[in-house]
């Protein structure tokens, strides 16, 4: 196995609000390894997002807090580092793509300058000409028509597709090691998502970086991941690689949100949701956070009150934080029938 | 963008239109302007005739304003009711520089100070810097222009008369010899001081709120996360992306302020004895010289429409969002 | 990222979105708060067979208001300051217009009660600015009322019917807007007539309405696209009955904090207008003409300036704190940083 490129081990982020201590991320720890690309998958307030945010130092000090935790990229803690270290860190070898490129784009600044200046103020003695030069190429290599043209236009006078695709270009500008995707098809409509696939996957290609892409679209997991993380409230509860997640889930979260995707193929009369509410993040019941809702657990002690630890469970770094996980196997989810498609390996 | 400023121009005039109407006849639905005139037991009824005559005052109302408006139009709002040998223009050609130097000064001034003020706040929130700048502005909103311009008045003289140093002039709009060239616009720098500082201070506290206000919504933006994801330096988000998006507005309404400000100088001309448009009005309001109230409206409704369009246009050229065709 | 608790902390509240084993839900029961009792504009869980409890609109901005110190502080030292004015003739050791020679032309002392010193006349400034303070009170309120009550109704009126009617009324508003506010009310002061503080109030009146009319105008423009407006009209109401008993009770809260604030401005106009010579004039007290009395003897008797001013900024900073925390307790929507 090689080195990884990012080790976020036991990771806590709290934030201070009016109504009490938000716990957002509550002791998460993965790998990214070089050249694959990580799904995490939650619903919103899983702290998929907040994790990142907070390693890359993106979270504002008061009213957030890391209380612990350790970040390693390429051997240096990023939860250590000065704010000046972490700076040139960002948008050089790490780099960010946001959810709405939109509001995350300048709106009184041409397109062309916001990704010269990313390219400018990472590499050295780089001129106006050539990175102008460079940000045309990028552009040309997400897919933006016209790009000579386009870079001296204004975010409004894009396309949302167009826009975002702007961002990944501006995301790998400086060849990171690592990409993280944040929500990228979030915002737009479906049909432009398969466009900004293409993009993505090819800065991947372009860049070699390791990718974290972070969504709640099982879809889009299917496609991309090689591994993926799924996150509850604020918690790791399932680790593994994405063929064994749709073929052979391991925590009932897990399973329910297989569940509760429809199937075009199959007549089914209802949808079927996972039940109740996510929980509050300020006030948290003892036990399994998913206990509430879950059709494993049955209201058994266990899950009321201890709190289930991530763990192997069977072969090749399949881990669950479910107390009963070995009950369910040998039960496949239903998207077994249909072969997942496009899982890069 | 141009056919916008002409389209603007063109709609401006039936608004002045429609302004000097309301004046007109507001200034006269008040009274008959010769009233104070008639009450005198100096002025005879020849002269009183005279003047009713010369002016169409016997008219039916909507003749006398044609008559006013063709004289406001075609001979520059022409003589004062009760002084016919002199001319309006004249009077207006020599106030208006004076006031407009005070006024641009204070807004110039104004607009410099409030928005750094603004800024530090907002980046600094919560600190010991925000809090005395907040008070500073809930001061600044309820202290009355003229009470404050007596006390720097008050401070000014008693420095002055107790250790003999002259800093700002208290009063006046040039001293008796200011000299020529660079010495006589320092002189006059002097003497403008304190009425700018007066001026400035509504102005700085509202200015500071809105930008504090404006770069805070900014400053939690999206796209100033995404300046900070690309590693730039804190200082080059703060300027360069977040401030320049938060002066939008700032800026716009300073432009809007004018009218305002006209209110201000109204004030603080009189105290500091400045040879403004104020003193000016204030002198026509007393005589009630109807001719020179209505000229003195016009001519501040004219600016401030004028103003409006200049924010407008100014709006647009910052804001790349926002085109006019 | 996470929802956040509407109780603030209140234990009886129930929090929306918990799971089910964190929220107070009880049975309905007979006397229990139901949906139809509820004033527009609040979000309830409703859960089958189960009815919540859950605070009215008001309790929450009672609460949040009180939160506010300076506002609180401020409400405590107005109050007084009104009272100070109401009760002039008892509290004040001298009248308005008596002379005590005796001690003329001097600063302020405790011999002789004479607090805020003394004028040339000898009269005591400390009984001129409390009857001071009972004049400008009586205006501003004036000024409030007359401004709100017809710049809410001309606000309604535009924003409820919008068309050509909003038109003529907000070009209408505009030209006014055009001039200078001091200067027309300057203007108004010279023509009409001014000294009597009921004609003063009355002029401020009729320029301060505009303000307050565009803001209504505002609220009733976005208020007359929702849902129980055109149930309302549904239901065969008439025009007059939608708009003052379902839509001006959800515009209230802009017009309460704009209202509280006139009261201030009109305070600083009236003084402005009454220091020109344009507005109050003796024998009616008034703070502004105070102070335009003491100019001439500025730099010796300092006393005669500071003093009326100092009263004046004190209850314009007052109203505007308390303006301030109304405006937290009644605009919840605007993430306030705190003042």
């Amino acid at each position: 196995m090689p080195e990884p490129v990012l080790s976020i081990r036991d990771l806590v982020v709290e934030f201070a609000t009016e109504d009490g201590i938000v716990h957002a991320v509550d002791g998460v720890t993965y790998d990214v390894f070089p050249g694959e690309t990580l799904g995490i998958v939650g619903e919103s307030g899983s702290g998929k997002s907040v994790s990142q945010l907070a390693i890359l130092g993106l979270i504002p000090q008061p009213p957030g807090r890391i209380l612990r935790g350790e970040a390693d990229f390429e051997g240096k803690d990023l939860l250590k580092m000065s704010k000046k270290e972490l700076r040139r860190l960002r948008g050089g070898q790490v780099a960010m793509v946001f959810q709405d490129p939109m509001t995350s784009l300048n709106p009184v600044l041409k397109i062309g300058h916001q990704i010269a200046e990313a390219i400018q103020a990472h590499q050295e003695g780089v001129s106006d000409k050539a990175a102008r030069a460079r940000t045309i190429t990028l552009l040309q290599l997400v897919g933006v028509p016209n790009p000579d043209r386009r870079y001296d236009q204004y975010p409004h006078e894009f396309s949302g597709g167009m826009r975002q695709r702007a961002m990944i270009a501006m995301a790998i500008a400086n060849d990171p090691k690592l990409l993280i995707a944040d929500e990228p098809t979030t915002a737009l409509d479906v049909t432009i998502q398969a466009q900004i696939l293409e993009a993505l996957k090819k800065a991947q290609e372009e860049s070699h970086a390791a990718t974290i892409l972070i969504t709640h679209d099982l879809g889009l997991i299917a496609e991309l991941a090689d591994r993926v993380v799924v996150m509850y409230a604020g918690k790791v509860v399932e680790l593994t690689d994405v063929q064994t997640l749709f073929a052979a889930p391991r925590h009932p979260y897990t399973v329910g949100l297989m569940d509760s995707l429809p199937r075009l193929t199959v007549d089914e009369e209802w949808l079927r949701p996972i039940p109740g509410q996510p929980p509050s993040l300020i006030s948290r019941p003892p036990g399994c956070p998913f206990h509430p809702r879950c059709f494993l657990s049955q209201g058994r002690t266990r899950c009321r009150t201890e709190e289930p630890p991530l763990r192997k469970i069977g072969p090749d770094g399949h881990l669950s934080a479910c107390h009963f996980a070995e009950e369910l196997e040998g039960q496949s989810s239903k998207l077994v029938d249909e072969p997942v498609a496009g899982a890069t390996s | 963008m141009v056919t916008y400023i002409v389209r603007r121009l063109l709609y401006s005039i039936p608004v002045l239109f429609a302004a000097s109407a309301l004046i007109f006849f507001s200034v006269h639905v008040a009274g008959d302007p010769l009233a104070t005139l008639k009450q005198n037991p100096l002025a005879s009824r020849q002269t009183i005739h005279n003047i009713e005559k010369r002016n169409h005052l016997n008219d039916p109302i909507t003749t006398q304003y044609a008559y006013w408006l063709k004289e406001a139009v075609t001979n520059k709002f022409g003589s004062p009711l009760l002084q016919p040998g002199t001319k309006i223009w004249d009077d207006l050609k020599r106030v208006i520089p004076h006031t407009l130097q005070l006024v641009v000064l204070a807004e110039v001034l104004a607009l410099l100070v409030g928005v750094a003020i603004g800024v530090y706040s907002a980046v600094r929130q919560y600190s010991i810097f925000d809090y005395a700048a907040t008070t500073f502005s809930f001061l600044g909103f309820a202290m009355p222009v003229f009470w404050l311009a007596l006390m720097l008045q008050i401070l000014f003289t008693n420095i002055f008369l107790k250790w003999h140093v002259r800093i700002f002039y208290t009063s006046g709009l040039s001293s008796q010899n200011p000299g020529g060239g660079i010495h006589f616009w320092i002189d006059r720098l002097q003497h403008l001081a304190i009425p700018a500082m007066t001026l400035m201070l509504l102005s700085i506290a509202q200015y500071s709120r809105f930008m504090r206000a404006s770069m805070l919504e900014v400053i939690n933006s999206d796209y100033v996360r995404t300046a900070r994801a690309k590693g730039l330096p804190e200082r080059k988000v703060t300027l360069k992306h977040a401030l320049r998006n938060a002066l939008i507005p700032v800026v716009t309404v300073s432009a809007l302020n004018f009218g305002a400000l006209i209110g201000g100088a109204v004030i603080t001309e009189s105290i500091f004895q400045l040879d403004g448009m104020g003193p000016y009005f204030l002198g026509a309001l007393l005589n009630q010289d109807a001719y020179v109230v209505m000229a003195w409206l016009m001519v501040t409704a004219t600016a401030v429409v004028a103003f409006n369009l200049i924010a407008d246009v100014l709006y647009g050229y910052i804001d790349p969002r926002i085109r006019y065709d | 990222m996470t929802e956040t608790r509407l109780d603030d902390g209140d234990p009886e509240f129930p929090v929306v979105g918990a799971g089910l084993d964190t929220a107070t839900i009880s049975p309905a029961t007979p006397g229990a708060v139901t949906v139809a009792d509820l004033p527009d504009g609040i979000d309830l869980v409703h859960e089958t067979g189960l009815e919540l409890k859950s605070r009215s609109q008001w309790a929450y901005a009672r609460r949040r208001f009180f939160r506010h110190r300076l506002a609180m502080v401020s409400l405590v030292v107005l109050a007084v300051i009104l009272l100070a004015g109401v009760f002039a003739p008892l509290i004040t050791p001298y009248s308005f217009a008596a002379q005590d020679f005796a001690h003329s032309g001097q600063a302020p002392t405790f011999k002789a009660h004479h607090y805020f010193g003394t004028d040339v006349l000898g009269r005591d400034y400390f009984s001129r600015v409390v009857y001071g303070i009972r004049t400008s009170a009586k205006v501003a309120l004036i000024v409030m009322l007359v401004s709100t009550i017809v710049g809410t109704i001309i606000g309604a009126v535009a924003g409820y019917y919008t068309g050509w009617i909003d038109n003529v009324l907000m070009r209408f508003t505009d030209l006014i807007l055009t001039l200078p506010g001091l200067a027309v009310l300057l203007t108004a002061a010279a023509f009409l007539g001014t000294g009597n503080p009921i004609r003063v109030a009355f002029i401020l009146a009729f320029l301060f309405w505009t303000g307050l009319a565009r803001i209504v105008r505002g609220s009733f423009l976005s208020l007359r696209e929702k849902e129980y407006v055109e149930a309302a009209k549904a239901a065969g109401s008439g025009d007059l009955r939608i708009m003052f008993r379902h839509m001006l009770p959800n515009a209230v809260g802009p017009i309460v904090v704009n209202a509280t604030l006139i009261v201030g401005i009109a305070i600083l106009t009236e003084a402005a207008l009454s220091f020109l010579g344009f507005g109050i004039q003796p024998p009616n007290p008034s703070l502004g003409k105070l102070i335009a009395d003491g100019e001439d003897v500025s730099s010796t008797m300092w006393w005669l300036v500071t003093f009326p001013g100092l009263t004046i900024v004190l209850i314009v900073l007052c109203i505007n704190f308390i303006g301030d925390g109304l405006r937290d307790a009644l605009d919840p929507t605007q993430r306030r940083t705190r003042a």
